[in-house]
């Protein structure tokens, strides 16, 4: 079992992870992959910042990952967050799973975005005609990570 | 002696600063006086959360940092 959790503040190309994170887990019956990028269909959002404190945010990522590998029985699981200033059409995050059976990655993949999204140590705001704003998490990511019942 | 107070996202726009150091202990109690009302009207948010040395308090009215101790004001995450 291979875990693998990184915290970058530069641009990232997830195909350049996601290929050696496979080729690394030969004989594994499924790998599911998610990139999450800085939306570019509103036009109003000039750029995205990210913070994060790396004494929680870092050991967190390292619990989360942890714990998905042990739940969903994964072979391998690779994780990687930005933090800094982004821009639309940037990737954010990338969560990619690999098992022996496609539930098992899939399902991983869904249980870590949805607690790096609303239980993670990440702060989020957008600029928007040159003013930045503080962005809070949405009723609808707390009822995504209620349906995990942790 | 000092603890570190760490302000992070709108808490630190709101402390004008990241981070200070104030005098050890810091309490609850005590926070108004050393931290001014307007951070600590936003620590009192049932939202924030206060770690101590990275260890979230479950219950933030027992806040009790001592010198070396950094404290950190967390407003509500988004991250993904």
């Amino acid at each position: 079992m291979a875990i693998t959790v990184d915290l970058l503040d530069a641009p990232f190309n997830p195909g350049r992870f996601v290929g050696p994170f496979t080729d690394a887990h030969p004989g594994l019956g499924g790998v599911c992959t998610f990139v999450g990028e800085v939306r570019s269909d509103d036009d109003t959002v000039e750029a995205l910042e990210l913070l994060h404190y790396e004494r929680m945010t870092r050991p967190g990522m390292e619990d989360l990952a942890a714990q998905a590998a042990e739940r969903f029985e994964l072979m391998g699981l690779l994780m990687v967050h930005r933090g800094g200033v982004m821009h639309p059409g940037e990737p954010i995050v990338l969560v990619s799973a690999c098992a022996r059976h496609r539930r098992g990655a899939i399902d991983a993949v869904d249980f870590a975005m949805d607690h790096l999204k609303s239980r993670s140590w990440f702060w989020k705001r957008e600029k928007r005609a040159g003013e930045w704003h503080w962005i809070e998490p949405r009723e609808q990511d707390y009822s995504d990570l209620a349906r995990w019942g942790d | 002696m000092a603890v570190t107070v760490v302000f992070i996202g709108k808490l630190a726009d709101l402390a004008g600063e990241e981070e200070r150091k104030v005098p050890a202990p810091l309490t609850w109690s005590g926070m108004a006086g050393v931290l001014g009302a307007g951070i600590t009207e936003a620590a009192a948010d049932e939202r924030t959360k206060i770690a101590v040395n990275g260890q979230v308090l479950a219950d933030k009215t027992a806040l009790d940092a001592g010198d070396g101790d950094e404290v950190a004001l967390l407003p509500p995450v988004s991250g993904g």
